[in-house]
């Protein structure tokens, strides 16, 4: 019996690793990424109320904070629902119909992610900048889009530009189009179909690519700051005061406002853990950023 | 994978658009030119403003720029320290992925959570965060430099850490379905056939992992290179010593110098381009050998 249950371990070893290889490896796992995500995370709301909850508030209600709050709700309510009707509208032509360039329209999409957010942002300064052919137009016609709302929301649509269509298209092509072929054969129009038939198949998905979009959105740093020009109270998103309070050396009215921005994410984070755990079907399998 | 239900037109003629198959579905060209559209206005018109920015710099003055010893050096460390930190992300990501799939224990979903943070938190939040946990007087910091004589925070090596930081869980998330999607079967006949636990793991999984592996690599490096909000609170931005390429970019706009920002975006674009295709290669590779994703 006992050389049966050695037998049985050995085997069991052969195809997993023994408890000792186990608890290793777990631990190795657990502490790279304590060290590396936990630590940082924890810093911002140890440092948020590091000088007392009094500081914390005032940093928060301080006028530059409410302007630069007030920015950043402003930008993510154009750019999220701008970058949204595209989504939908990409995924729609790419998964529901047949056509010759479909991987490369793909590849167009996944564009900005491959961009600096840097390069992102330069990219509308020689658009729209004094230098450029656009830029005396623009100044004789008195419309501001560099170092202005546009040019912030432009650079931030350019940023969070494939989110949405990268979570939908792989979801809507796993789902085929047989559904909406069958609502259209019984004379449905195609609003109807896909108001009633696709969308409510794809909403968690959807949600989940408005999710992470929105937290791009509102936490872009590199592209905005090249486009913003930096004027308080004007085009100074959260991220960007946040830069200005730490190099004024008020580390913790910029932690105050970054435990914002932070709870964002978590609330981001919790959302997408919750909609995986519940509908782990209904969200696309393979995922990119 | 959608199913193209007619063919030929009703009246019998034969299919007009030869270049898409015919469908009931409505709404093909309103979508699609609404995509072409807005994709056009959005992304290409601008990355093509660049492009003619920098095609009229001609290419002596564009190489002038991209030889400049200050431009040489922070290019050099942006790719340096981006490579450096995918390799440790690489190590890193692929261990956390096989805990994640292959082991349970109390607080697994939790971590497995935690993994996507870098996606979800802005960068300047994780930039100041970093820059107070490794600065002199931080709480790793210090002891990094007082236990090991290893200056992390204001250094080069400030520089790898955040890269680290953002490009983590690209590698996680690209390994962790192929992972999940592997066979035991395989594993139970390498073990049968006498093979130990080692060389199961280092002949069977990790070549059939390969794909997956090299792609999350390449997007972490792809990622770390362009990186800018998370660097620049932790390095102290010395011009030859920890000055990255997208703040080079930045620092000549400040100085309205658009020639010398065009060349380095264009540099920096091109390569992120050939990573772009390097990166679908792979998956196209990866889909056609393994039969995943």
């Amino acid at each position: 019996m006992s050389s049966n249950a050695a037998q049985k371990n050995r085997q069991k070893q052969a195809i997993g690793e023994g408890p000792i290889t186990r608890a290793i490896l777990i631990a190795l796992a657990l502490a790279f990424l304590g060290v590396m995500l936990i630590a940082p995370l924890l810093v911002v709301f140890i440092e948020a109320f590091g000088r007392g909850v009094g500081v914390f508030f005032d940093s928060l209600t301080s006028p530059h904070t409410m302007s630069a709050l007030q920015l950043t709700l402003l930008v993510a309510a154009i750019a999220v629902p701008a970058n949204l009707v595209f989504g939908v509208a990409a995924a729609w032509a790419i998964a529901k119909f047949d056509f010759r360039g479909k991987a490369f329209l793909l590849t167009l999409i996944d564009l900005p992610f491959a961009v600096s957010p840097v390069v992102s942002g330069l990219v509308f300064v020689l658009l729209f900048g004094a230098n450029s052919a656009l830029g005396p137009w623009l100044d004789a016609n008195n419309i501001k889009i560099l170092f202005a709302v546009p040019g912030i929301v432009l650079a931030t649509i350019f940023i969070t530009f494939p989110f949405i269509a990268r979570e939908l298209i792989p979801l809507m092509q796993q789902q085929g189009s047989s559904e909406e072929e069958a609502a259209v054969s019984l004379g449905a129009g195609g609003w109807r179909t896909f108001f009633l038939v696709t969308l409510p198949n794809v909403k968690w998905g959807l949600l989940y690519g408005v999710l992470l979009c929105n937290a791009r959105a509102m936490g872009e740093f590199g592209a905005v700051s090249v486009v913003s020009g930096h004027i308080r109270g004007q085009t100074n998103t959260l991220p960007l005061h946040i830069e200005i309070l730490y190099h004024d050396n008020k580390a913790a009215a910029a932690f105050a406002v970054a435990s914002l921005l932070a709870l964002l994410a978590l609330v981001t984070l919790a959302v997408k853990s919750i909609l995986e755990a519940r509908f782990a079907g209904s969200l696309a399998a393979q995922r990119r950023h | 994978m959608s199913t193209p239900a007619i063919t030929a037109q009703p009246d019998g003629k034969p299919p007009r658009a030869k270049w898409r198959r015919r469908s009931v579905l409505p709404g093909f060209g309103l979508s699609l030119g609404y995509t072409i559209a807005y994709l056009s206005l959005i992304v290409l018109l601008p990355l093509a403003g660049l492009a003619i920015s920098a095609a009229s710099l001609g290419w002596n003055e564009f190489w002038a720029i991209a030889f400049d010893p200050r431009v040489s050096a922070a290019l050099q460390l942006s790719f340096g320290a981006a490579m450096l930190a995918a390799v440790v992300n690489t190590v890193f990501g692929v261990l956390i992925a096989w805990v994640l799939v292959r082991y349970r224990f109390p607080g697994r979903r939790w971590l497995d959570a935690a993994v996507d943070l870098p996606f979800a938190l802005p960068t300047a939040v994780a930039g100041i965060a970093l820059a107070t946990l490794y600065a002199p007087n931080g709480p790793f910091g210090a002891v990094l430099e007082n236990v090991f004589g290893v200056k992390v925070g204001f250094s080069a090596l400030g520089v790898v850490f955040a890269l680290m930081f953002v490009g983590l869980p690209f590698v996680v998330r690209t390994v962790q379905p192929v992972l999940e999607e592997i066979d035991r079967e395989t594993e139970e006949v390498s073990a049968t056939l006498g093979a130990g636990r080692f060389r199961t793991v280092t002949r069977v999984i990790l070549p059939a992992m390969f794909p997956a592996i090299l792609t999350g690599f390449a997007l972490s490096f792809a990622r770390g290179v362009g990186e800018y909000g998370s660097v620049i609170f932790i390095a102290n931005n010395l011009p030859f010593e920890s000055e990255i390429a997208p703040l080079l970019i930045v620092i000549k706009l400040d100085e309205h110098n658009y020639a010398g920002a065009t060349a380095i975006a264009t540099i920096m674009l091109v390569i992120a381009f050939v990573m772009l295709f390097v990166i679908n290669v792979l998956q196209a590779w990866s889909r056609k050998w393994f039969g995943h994703e």
